[in-house]
């Protein structure tokens, strides 16, 4: 396999290092479409709106090194990647890809980027792509912010259980959820966005668009309690965007529209706030004895907007929001990023990423130093 | 469509009063096949709208799918080929889907599924609540008879969508097979047909064999013959019609020219009713729970035909032996029952002992 090594030194020799990496590649723009964290942003040269969105980690966290697996992606002749919206793994390495093409359309390709088939064609439940997680037990988890749905399928691909219910044309019996309830009915969600698990396999939505909670289900489906409201105060969410689970049962929520990671403990009773990595568009834990939370403040859809000087990158944390390290820059290139939608980490060092701007999904290698959690 | 949330809250509301009922009715013994149905990798159920059993034991079910079922015509949304009809044999294996798995092939009244009974003849019956048309297939699959006309994909600003206008009260509907959004269909043994009609109008209309309309009744009230939301129907061996008045949390019965006789209540709001065929003729009626929560009641009663309950059997829930919004059931074998879920996007097969 083919890889390309980016250096993660930071400052202006990351900066020199990236374009002279990628002027091997005949790309005129290249150089320009390069920017490297805050390194080539004046000092005072930030807007008002730019300065609101400055991670403030970004400027004292130390870039970890990584190499990105290049053309990891294969399709078959005649099968497309849209939009790339979820991503994950299973137990046995195989990788998930929810996408908004055509029809929102779920992928599942071997541990070397090979297609292997697709999962819940032509589904009800499909209307639009937000997201896949894949659970402890390798059931297969989508999310349906069209649909208002969290559908899970069985390692075989067949649907076991679905929470919420798409509205039905003429409407079953369901209004269009035009307003936010609060609180939000137990079993209708507005505009989901992404599930997670505990270790007893109770279920937690993060809905979404419409809604502002977080909503806790027991394995079955049954609903348990739900926390959040629309806000920035503590415990509030302003979109929330992202959910993960760590091992002790604590709940990570990304607040996107505002730049924070809220942490709530199993019960959903409210702990703390990480706001200095900006915003969560899309969160994971690792496995293992050691946890690691990776969130991805991911650049705006729109090439190349002012913004970008202030997003594009992923930050490594530890599970108290403590940061080690960051990588990534905005860019359309192999090893930069096009608006990170999903994010895997179930293997720490082996990262793989879902794009929107860009159709398709990454996998990159991390190499972190000592102090940046590697071994 | 003000008239949904207001069926919602009034199905909600009567499924919390004969929930307080549940203890002193019979719990029924019974088991659940399972995921007893083997499906080809790339075909997934949706909603599932009806069940039915022909005569030799093979199941059609008529179900909601997905892919890209909608376009913007002149003046009102087309949707197309959301609806598919599909047949296993009597162990669960898949053996056609009619009309194919190509949205564009389908036949023209698929569009939201609503429902699906077989007649004596074994010929297959499909009720569709957005082409608002029933539709009778013979057992090779071809179109016998087609009841209601679907919208055409431009229609006249500002019309109503109904074809012919309404003189009656509210909900009395328009003479002849002008539905809006039916429900259901039942045969006498005669061959008339009986629709429940539905969610847009609040009538039952009956047709003789052949299509040609004979008399409707009913329109929108809580007074006897007055319906909300008739969401089933059957009839028995003698002609009697029962209807499911799921808005009102009763069964209506008429004899066969409409003339109420009597009501059964207590026994929540009945979404889905079978009558079984045989010497002696059961009726179930199915509880299903409300959207809002897929845990509240869903019980199935078994009852007499003059409304005497015999037992229950199961209740809401996403395992198996728990039930998902039934919404049409199979009874032609009165202790092996086939429910339809539409809200675990699955069929069960049912053992009562």
């Amino acid at each position: 396999m083919k890889t390309r090594c980016i250096s993660g030194v930071a400052g202006a020799l990351a900066l020199s290092a990236a374009v002279t990496l990628f002027a091997q590649t005949p790309t005129p723009s290249a150089g320009a479409q390069a920017p490297s964290g805050n390194a080539q942003v004046p000092p005072g040269g930030l807007s008002p709106a730019q300065m609101r969105l400055l991670p403030k980690a970004l400027d004292n966290t130390p870039d970890i090194k990584f190499e990105v697996v290049k053309d990891f992606m294969k399709l078959p002749p005649n099968v497309y990647m849209g939009e790339g919206i979820g991503i994950a793994t299973n137990s046995k390495g195989h990788v998930f890809v929810n996408t908004c093409a055509q029809q929102t359309r779920n992928f599942e390709f071997d541990q070397n980027g090979n297609f292997v088939r697709e999962i819940g064609k032509d589904l009800y439940g499909f209307v639009f792509c937000h997201g896949i997680r894949v659970d402890a037990q390798d059931n297969i988890w989508v999310i349906d912010e069209g649909a208002n749905m969290i559908i899970k399928f069985n390692p075989e691909g067949r649907v076991t259980m679905v929470l919420g219910r798409r509205i039905g044309f003429p409407y079953n019996g369901m209004e269009p959820p035009v307003k936010e309830m609060n609180p939000a009915p137990p079993y209708i969600f507005n505009r989901p966005t992404d599930v997670a698990f505990d270790s007893a396999g109770n279920i937690f939505v993060a809905d979404g668009y419409g809604n502002s909670r977080i909503a806790k289900y027991d394995k079955n489906g049954r609903f348990i309690k739900q926390a959040g409201s629309r806000g920035s105060g503590p415990g509030q969410f302003n979109l929330i965007h992202a959910i993960a689970v760590d091992a002790q049962g604590n709940v990570y929520g990304g607040s996107r529209s505002d730049q924070r990671i809220l942490v709530f403990d199993n019960d959903l009773n409210y702990k703390t706030v990480y706001d200095h990595v900006g915003a969560p568009w899309s969160l994971c834990i690792t496995t293992g004895p050691h946890q690691y939370l990776y969130t991805s403040n991911s650049n705006p859809d729109n090439q190349d907007t002012p913004l970008h000087k202030v997003s594009g990158q992923i930050f490594k944390m530890e599970l108290d929001g403590t940061v080690l390290g960051k990588f990534g820059v905005p860019g359309k290139e192999q090893g930069q990023f096009s608006t990170v939608h999903g994010i895997d980490c179930r293997a720490e060092n082996v990262i793989l990423v879902s794009e929107i701007v860009e159709w398709r999904m990454q996998k990159l290698i991390l190499h972190p130093t000592a102090a940046q959690g590697g071994k | 469509m003000t008239y949904s949330r207001f069926a919602a809250t009034v199905v909600f509301a009567g499924s919390l009063l004969a929930g307080s009922l549940l203890a002193q009715q019979r719990e029924l013994s019974f088991d659940s096949a399972g995921d007893f149905l083997s499906m080809p990798a790339d075909l997934h159920l949706g909603e599932v709208a009806g069940v039915a059993t022909t005569s030799s034991g093979n199941l059609l079910v008529y179900f909601q799918g997905g892919g890209p079922n909608a376009t913007i015509g002149a003046a009102r949304i087309h949707i197309n080929g959301g609806a598919r009809l599909i047949e296993f044999d009597r162990s669960g294996k898949f053996q056609r889907e009619i009309g194919g798995s190509v949205p564009n092939n389908r036949p023209y009244a698929f569009l939201f599924a609503q429902g699906i009974r077989v007649d004596p003849q074994d010929n297959i019956w499909v009720v569709d609540r957005a082409s608002r048309m029933v539709v009778k297939f013979d057992q090779s699959g071809r179109i016998l008879l087609t009841l209601g006309r679907r919208l055409e994909a431009v229609g006249e600003l500002g019309s109503s969508g109904v074809f012919g206008r309404a003189s009656g009260p509210p909900g009395s509907g328009v003479p002849g097979d002008n539905f809006n959004q039916p429900t259901d269909v039942a045969w006498d043994a005669a061959g008339n047909i009986f629709v429940s009609d539905g969610y847009g109008n609040a009538r039952v209309a009956k047709f003789d064999k052949n299509g040609r309309f004979i008399k409707s009744w009913g329109a929108t009230g809580t007074e006897p013959g007055q319906f909300n939301i008739p969401h089933s129907i059957a009839v028995d061996a003698r002609g009697s019609v029962y209807v499911a008045d799921m808005g009102n949390q009763r069964i209506q019965v008429f004899d066969n020219d409409g003339t109420f006789k009597s009501e059964i209540k207590n026994v929540g709001a009945p979404r889905a009713i079978c009558i079984s065929p045989g010497a002696h003729q059961f009726l179930y009626s199915s509880n299903s729970n409300p959207t809002e929560d897929p845990f509240l009641n869903g019980e199935i009663y078994k009852m007499e035909l003059d409304g005497t309950v015999l037992g229950r059997v199961g209740r809401a829930g996403k395992q198996f032996k728990e039930f998902g919004m039934v919404n049409g059931m199979d009874c032609r074998d009165p202790n092996t029952l086939f429910v339809a879920e539409l809200m675990n996007w699955r069929v069960q097969k049912l053992s009562l002992k």
